[in-house]
């Protein structure tokens, strides 16, 4: 399993095809539906810094707050992309991302953005709560907690050995395009007997 | 039984639900492992839910981030309060956030507000039955919002897939809605289905069928049958685990049936993540709470 660290080029990124597994180590940050849309319709500069060259995590934590103030990760699965389909690309494109964490694809808005940014769909374990809090060493702060809630708030965490697998590339390749397909032809097969 | 009784013993059923997988899921899982390529993204993904699944039982924490909607089936016996019983489960669902077992998970749907304390309307959803028992028993399943949004209603006949309003039909269906869910419901998932019934009672049946245990054979042969016959064809699809590909997609299909109108076909089916997350507890008065599986 090869590592990444984050932040990342774009070099690096445009190497990197469609069935790589990779361990993330560096800062990233979670971000879903609230998220996206404040990302889009009131772009904020103070949040810049967290998301250039790295990735967001589409991701509804359960966090403990320790009793000095500090934040920890007990629960960090991905939560369903497409959701963010209408926003993703353009959220890569103005940021500066490099890649999206989150599970069951995305659509063909947004891998045409991988391709023109130079950025990955990084597939984590849909349900994987806890191998995936356990890669997270640390919450270095927080966006719009207050407002948007525990779930939907922008986490800026710092993980180690974070487990991802690539299904979508910046060359236009989708293990999602490519799975979706043979089973249709699969279907037709098993519908053609009654 | 007081309030506070029932409250203690649904916080423990929803730390069971929550981090605990029943054995028959994991024993599914474990078997799928082998079926998958060395090497393969499938492979690497069932294992990694494994890993995970052990981390959760070992950490006291949620499987899954996502830790749903809590479905109560509730049986009492005659004369005991569906109120107090209904309330018991709300405080259970407070108390058991507080303490991390289940995430702040309701949201107002106008204000886009969370409550915050995971309880809401309709938050959790409760299906109360009295029975002959003496005992109270609670089925707890906790069913995260992923899997629930690729749940899907048929209504036969259904031109484009070919399906009548018969078992064959209802075949085509479920496996359409396979193919359709792909990965996004965190497969390999287990399918409840109901046959007939309106929309609401559907639904209601598909989940109820959730309940069973992986084994349980249907008592009915023809089901029986068509309920094998779809986990085969099901994982034929090679959608696999996460919709990476692979041998491994459904792990259990089960199949219940509602009587219909003459102008109504429904097929009904819910789709459950492999976080398969149930659990149940029955409480006789003045003993303690037995533990189902």
């Amino acid at each position: 399993m090869a590592e990444l660290k984050l932040p990342v080029d774009e070099k690096t990124i445009r190497e990197i095809r469609v069935g790589a597994n990779l361990e993330l180590s560096g800062r990233m940050i979670t971000g879903r539906d609230a998220a996206h849309k404040w990302l889009i319709e009131e772009c904020r500069e103070e949040i810049l810094p967290y998301l250039e060259g790295t990735v967001i995590y589409h991701c509804g934590p359960v966090v403990r707050q320790n009793p000095d103030g500090s934040y920890t990760f007990v629960a960090a699965g991905p939560t369903t992309s497409i959701r963010e389909e209408p926003y993703q690309a353009d959220v890569i494109g103005q940021y500066g991302l490099r890649g999206v964490i989150g599970k069951g694809g995305m659509g063909q808005k947004t891998l045409d953005g991988l391709g023109k940014h130079g950025a990955l769909y990084l597939h984590a374990v849909g349900g994987a709560a806890q191998v995936l809090a356990r890669a997270v060493k640390r919450v270095e702060n927080v966006f719009m907690l207050e407002e948007f809630g525990v779930p939907e708030a922008l986490w800026v965490i710092e993980v180690e050995k974070f487990p991802v697998m690539v299904t979508m590339d910046s060359h236009g390749g989708s293990l999602h395009d490519e799975v979706e397909k043979k089973s249709e032809q699969e279907l037709e097969r098993l519908l053609a007997v009654s | 039984m007081t309030k506070e009784q029932y409250v203690d013993s649904f916080v423990e059923l929803i730390r069971r639900a929550s981090t605990e997988l029943p054995p028959d899921v994991v024993a599914a899982l474990e078997q799928s492992v082998g079926k998958e390529e060395k090497g393969s993204l499938a492979e690497s993904a069932l294992n990694t839910i494994l890993d995970n699944v052990e981390l959760a039982k070992e950490r006291v924490a949620p499987i899954c981030q996502d830790t749903g909607t809590p479905v109560a089936w509730v049986s009492y016996p005659q004369g005991a309060s569906t109120r107090l019983l209904q309330a018991a489960l709300e405080e259970a669902v407070r108390k058991a956030t507080e303490l991390n077992y289940l995430r702040p998970n309701a949201v107002d749907s106008v204000t886009g507000k969370n409550t915050g304390d995971g309880s809401g309307r309709g938050i959790p959803h409760v299906h109360f039955r009295e029975w002959d028992d003496q005992a109270v028993e609670v089925r707890l399943m906790l069913k995260g919002g992923g899997c629930e949004n690729v749940g899907i209603q048929y209504k036969l006949p259904d031109s484009r897939l070919g399906a009548g309003r018969d078992l064959e039909g209802v075949r085509r269906v479920v496996l359409d809605s396979v193919v359709q869910a792909q990965g996004k419901g965190c497969a390999p998932g287990v399918l409840g289905v109901a046959v007939g019934g309106d929309r609401v009672s559907g639904f209601e049946e598909s989940k109820c069928q959730l309940l069973r245990p992986l084994a349980d054979r249907n008592t009915d042969a023809e089901l029986a049958e068509l309920e094998e016959r779809l986990l085969r064809e099901g994982n034929e699809l090679g959608i696999g685990p996460m919709g990476f590909g692979g041998e491994t997609t459904l792990l259990g299909v089960k199949i219940g049936v509602l009587d219909r109108l003459p102008a109504s076909y429904f097929v009904t089916i819910s789709y459950m993540c492999w976080a398969d997350r149930r659990a149940g507890v029955r409480i006789e008065n003045g003993g303690d709470p037995q533990w189902l599986s």
